[in-house]
């Protein structure tokens, strides 16, 4: 047991003080924070000027109502009334000076109308602003013609109310509420992208690790000091941790930022996502199926690393593996808008896929306990039966040395640690 | 403290590795190893260290199998060196040495003696990678001696490296030797062999060839060495009766004969015919009875 802790921090302290590792986290963590700081970083390039649009006001009435109403929008730009003519406007379009110009026109029949000069047709923002200012001030005139009061207006114009109830079950329960799932399925999101880029980061690891002590024959000196099977396990758990050390650093950097941009993130993304409503029961099914979910590939990872003898052949020994996430993260991908599908239940209960798609089930839908039992129950059975097995075929595949990568190997590296 | 092989089997499907194999190696012995390549040794190392289990058969380190347990008290150093490329000598060496039980702060005095005395200490924080072959090998050797172990298995300790580091490491093994340590160990150098062993024991496909006591296994394989140089022409000597072989060098032939009594006949047969500078009887060289041995069987 005592080796065990040696290799598990040998594991560990090696790969964290690696240039590798640091690099990569150091460059997750400014991408995270550069994200949530985006507005902030997209200013910092666009805001050095104020864009101006001159106005030519022909009815003479409209230009201080526009720019109140511009004003109470908080746009970017800055609108000035025009005196020149047309012609010299265009000019100091072209040369920068003015963003656009916008030409107010009497119209007999209606009130206005207006047409609006640039040479900045790819960004939309102002013209979109621009209109809607002048609909509401066209809005507001038509109104007052026909005299009706402004407080009709604002009534005919309140939205209606629109509420979903969740129909009792049942048992007592509830179905879930709108902002339940909308929380919950940004928690199965984040999961399932959290599980599946582990599996392929941190099992990639695992086998790295293992085909580099074999390609540098350190392996018989490992395995002639402790027993191969605890150093596969102390493998995996040192990578784990290693792992769980990244996850961390991202979930704090990205607290952090969410935190201290809370007046700026409350945007619809985060609504769909609001983590808040999330019940307790659903980050702890997450913290488990991601566990187990890691356990079982990792010990995959580790019995597919033990096979190879050379640090190219890694990836083509781990595509299997990488196969089996990409399609369990598929289904997921696909169950996460229709959770009722039979094939998401089916593919609740298959090992390889259920760390995904039972805890989506979990997260979205009420599902019985025993269904989770059963699940958590055949993922640990198949974990454990594919622990004894790989360890066997570790112990025998970390002495074999070879070019080919096929199930003969397998077959081999079973035989190899036989006991008759 | 003996280490027992009995009676030891090891197939892989229908190839048999090791056949009947028995040996025994008593306590503070230099027990030398040979075969040819492919003859079985690495498996029987192997199966000692129990990496792998044998088929059929017993081993036992006073009178109890090897295990995990008692990896501590083992030491190997494996034909095909390994070592992290990337890590220093000195983490590669707490590492390997924790990982036999030792503290670190032990593991650290040691490496200080052994560096010293290899002297390699400007080495210890360089990454393994970074150093020769023979250094590399050095620090091997160091990761299979520092906990100083009962049992020392060496896989073809010395190929690859120098006359003086050869020398330097025959020491080293003596010494442990001396402090107590059990040291079972293959090499082609028969040399080496010659001069460190006590016992050997030679296999080929996986079955004992030649087993026991240097002086015993030289006697009872009977044929001796004459070494003669002379003025004048011996091919002659190759058609007398008792001489088994005959190699015609710069100054004069060695005859291999039957026994010592041929002597006795070539040297009347010679003395007459001129000047005669050297007239040597000597034991015969391990080589020769390797060759004998092992070399029979492929014809």
């Amino acid at each position: 047991m005592n080796k065990f802790w040696i290799v598990l921090a040998h594991t560990y302290l090696t790969r964290i003080k690696s240039k590798s590792f640091l690099v990569t986290t150091a460059i997750f963590l400014v991408f995270i924070v550069g994200l949530g700081n985006i507005d902030r970083i997209i200013d910092l390039f666009s805001g050095d000027r104020i864009d101006q649009v001159a106005v030519i006001d022909d009815t003479n009435q409209l230009f201080q109502e526009l720019v109140q109403q511009n004003e109470l929008a908080d746009t970017s730009f800055e609108l000035v009334a025009y005196q020149d003519t047309l012609a010299e406007a265009e000019e100091e379009i072209l040369s920068g000076e003015l963003t656009g110009l916008l030409h107010i026109q009497t119209e007999e029949e209606g009130y206005f109308s207006t047409i609006y000069y640039t040479d900045q047709l790819i960004d939309q923002s102002i013209q979109q602003q621009l209109t809607n200012d002048l609909q509401q001030i066209k809005v507001a005139l038509a109104t007052a013609d026909q005299g009706i009061d402004q407080a009709v207006l604002e009534e005919i114009y309140q939205p209606i109310e629109f509420e979903t109830l969740a129909v009792e079950l049942s048992d007592g329960r509830t179905a879930r509420t709108e902002e339940e799932i909308g929380a919950a399925r940004g928690l199965v999101y984040v999961m399932l992208f959290v599980l599946y880029f582990s599996v392929i980061q941190y099992g990639n690891m695992i086998a790295m690790d293992i085909a580099n002590e074999k390609s540098s024959r350190v392996m018989e000196i490992l395995i002639s000091s402790s027993s191969p099977i605890s150093q596969m396990f102390a493998k995996i758990t040192g990578v784990a941790l290693l792992g769980l050390t990244q996850i961390c650093l991202f979930i704090g950097a990205g607290y952090y930022v969410i935190e201290s941009r809370s007046d700026v993130m409350e945007g619809d993304m985060f609504q769909y996502f609001g983590f808040s409503d999330v019940a307790m029961s659903t980050y702890l099914y997450a913290i488990i199926f991601f566990l187990l979910g890691y356990l079982l590939y990792a010990t995959l990872a580790a019995m597919l690393g033990s096979l190879v003898t050379r640090m190219e052949d890694v990836g083509q020994i781990m595509l299997p593996m990488t196969l089996l996430i990409v399609v369990a993260f598929m289904i997921s991908m696909f169950g996460i808008n229709m959770p009722e599908s039979s094939l998401i239940t089916i593919a609740s209960y298959v090992p390889f896929f259920s760390p995904l798609v039972m805890f989506l089930r979990v997260g979205l839908l009420e599902v019985p306990l025993w269904e989770v039992a059963l699940s958590i129950g055949l993922l640990l059975l198949t974990t454990f039966a594919l622990a004894i097995i790989g360890a066997r075929v570790y112990r025998g595949g970390v002495l074999m040395y070879g070019r080919s990568t096929s199930l003969k190997d397998f077959k081999q590296a079973l035989q190899l640690s036989k006991k008759d | 403290m003996t280490l027992k092989i009995e009676q030891v089997t090891k197939r892989f499907g229908d190839f048999t590795a090791v056949d009947h194999l028995s040996l025994e190696i008593p306590r503070n012995q230099i027990f030398g190893f040979l075969g040819s390549n492919g003859a079985g040794k690495t498996t029987t190392f192997r199966m000692i260290l129990g990496l792998i289990d044998q088929t059929e058969g017993k081993i036992t380190w006073d009178g109890e199998a090897i295990n995990y347990q008692r990896t501590d008290q083992i030491g190997y150093l494996p034909e095909e060196r390994g070592l992290y490329p990337k890590l220093t000598v000195k983490d590669q060496i707490i590492y390997l040495g924790r990982l036999k039980g030792m503290k670190k702060g032990a593991i650290l005095g040691e490496l200080d003696k052994w560096l010293e005395r290899f002297k390699i200490s400007h080495y210890m924080d360089k990454k393994v990678e970074e150093l020769s072959k023979g250094n590399q090998q050095k620090i091997q050797f160091i990761s299979a001696v520092i906990h100083q172990p009962k049992l020392l298995i060496l896989d073809e300790p010395f190929s690859g490296l120098d006359p003086v580091n050869v020398e330097q490491m025959k020491d080293a093994v003596v010494e442990l030797k001396q402090n107590g340590t059990t040291i079972v160990f293959s090499s082609h150098q028969m040399a080496t062999v010659e001069e460190l062993c006590e016992y050997l024991c030679i296999i080929q496909d996986g079955k004992p060839v030649i087993h026991g006591s240097l002086t015993e296994v030289k006697r009872s394989f009977g044929k001796k060495n004459l070494f003669i140089h002379a003025d004048f022409e011996l091919t002659f000597l190759k058609d007398l009766p008792g001489v088994v072989n005959q190699k015609i060098t710069s100054e004069g032939c060695i005859l291999q004969i039957e026994s010592e009594e041929v002597s006795q006949s070539i040297l009347e047969a010679v003395h007459q015919k001129g000047m005669v500078r050297l007239f040597a009887l000597e034991e015969p060289s391990l080589n020769d009875i390797f060759i004998e041995k092992v070399g029979k069987s492929y014809e």
